[in-house]
């Protein structure tokens, strides 16, 4: 039995640049479903859902696409930023992105439309406006959509292993995550390790939706 | 003065009906807007504020106009001067009374004189959980009455409460309106809440007035 920390750190360090980077992403975008009335908003609502239900190598392929030196979204990161996405770290951050994307916008959406209207309208009447609102009134009545949204989001991308081969290939130290380390532990017959591995995710996975349980129960209560 | 004028279908249910509602309502009254459930009183009260959008009319006050359907004028809530008080209240259960009005009022000094005047003033730490029914209709009253509007609405502020509560806090209301002299406009299914507390009374029937006041617009 073989046991390398390295996998463990890769993953960690994806979680957190997703859980991160999808948190600024998402919230303006959950405020603006949140409160559009459009015809475009099922739409766009539908589109930012697709991963949830696409195949991961399906999505990983045209992530892939997109990413690779000849791909548009590629080629501009090469010659503007001299940064190749496929194959690398950033790359599969993109690809985690992407694919954690509907995690935390349903649970930042569900969250603001948990606050009531009326205390929105309450904010509205007393002379503050949309952004203070947001901060002042909605932000601290949604703390259980936002911690939702973060570990649901973190413990998602710790498990990512589809769209982070596809993209980023298993490249030790750089895109080798915890999941395809187990994959290959498994693929070598090293069943000892893969345990360990697994074992690991699956603590680490269960502790993030307990305290999440334990920190909606607390709201309830008060 | 405010004057209004506001046209909107509505629909209460499975029927629509159409609220044709016009009055003038000079400084300091306190005009009662009474009906049964579902005639439109409480939509009146959220166009005033600008939480609605009616088809058609005109809100103007004092000369500055809040909503003109034919010139494409619509003030947001924000930027008219009302005081609204929820029929539940509306509090921001993450802060305590003393942050909910000073979240409206300008300044801690004027905050600590609506304590006063709302009989709060030992209450001011406490969060909306740890108030009774009474205890939160004053709160919403004294932040309503925080950046002092020039016009006051109340939606059926005294309805979740009991009869003695209802009374007593009825006075007290006629009492800070009187004390302010803030235009108020109290909505109301109880004739005999509006006969007690309102200096007049608009009578409304499925969106329609009984008696009409004189077309201003």
């Amino acid at each position: 039995m073989k046991f390398d920390p390295v996998p463990f750190w890769v993953s960690f360090q994806l979680g957190l640049w997703v859980t991160g980077l999808l948190f600024l992403i998402c919230f303006p975008l959950a405020w603006v479903f949140s409160q559009a009335r459009g015809k475009w908003v099922p739409w766009v609502e539908s589109t930012a859902s697709l991963p949830l239900v696409l195949s991961p190598t399906v999505l990983g392929f045209y992530i892939l696409m997109l990413l690779s030196p000849r791909g548009a979204f590629g080629q501009f990161f090469l010659s503007v930023f001299h940064v190749r996405l496929a194959f690398s770290f950033p790359g599969i951050v993109f690809a985690g992105c992407v694919s954690s994307l509907p995690f935390m916008l349903t649970a930042l959406r569900t969250g603001i439309l948990a606050v009531p209207q009326h205390l929105l309208e309450a904010s509205y009447t007393l002379g503050k406006g949309r952004m203070e609102t947001l901060l002042r009134v909605v932000i601290p009545n949604m703390r259980t959509g936002i911690l939702a949204g973060i570990i649901n989001t973190f413990a998602h991308t710790l498990g990512e292993f589809g769209v982070v081969l596809m993209v980023g290939g298993s490249i030790p130290g750089v895109t080798k995550v915890v999941s395809i380390a187990v994959y290959e532990r498994v693929e070598s017959l090293d069943f000892g390790s893969a345990h360990l591995y697994a074992g690991i995710l699956v603590v680490v996975s269960y502790a993030g939706v307990l305290l999440l349980n334990r920190l909606q129960r607390q709201e309830r209560r008060r | 003065m405010l004057h209004f004028y506001v046209a909107m279908r509505l629909r209460a249910g499975e029927r629509t009906f159409d609220l044709e509602v016009e009055y003038a309502l000079t400084k300091g009254s306190f005009l009662g807007v009474r009906g049964p459930s579902g005639s439109g009183k409480t939509t009146l009260l959220r166009c005033i504020a600008g939480l609605e959008r009616p088809d058609d009319g005109r809100i103007d006050l004092d000369g500055q106009t809040w909503f003109d359907a034919r010139r494409r004028v619509f003030l947001p809530p924000q930027k008219r001067s009302v005081g609204l008080v929820f029929q539940d209240y509306a509090l921001f259960p993450h802060m305590t009374v003393l942050g909910n009005i000073l979240y409206a009022a300008p300044d801690r000094e004027r905050a600590m004189e609506l304590l006063e005047l709302t009989r709060l003033t030992r209450e001011a730490r406490q969060f909306p959980r740890e108030l009774s029914g009474g205890q939160k209709q004053r709160v919403a009253l004294a932040r309503a009455l925080a950046r002092d509007p020039k016009v006051l609405l109340l939606d059926e502020p005294l309805s979740a409460l009991d009869e003695e509560l209802r009374e007593s806090l009825g006075a007290e209301l006629a009492r800070i309106q009187r004390e302010t002299g803030v235009t108020a406009i109290l909505v109301s299914h109880s004739r005999t809440e509006i006969g007690r507390l309102c200096s007049e009374v608009l009578e409304l029937s499925e969106g329609r007035m009984d008696a009409r006041s004189p077309r201003l617009f």
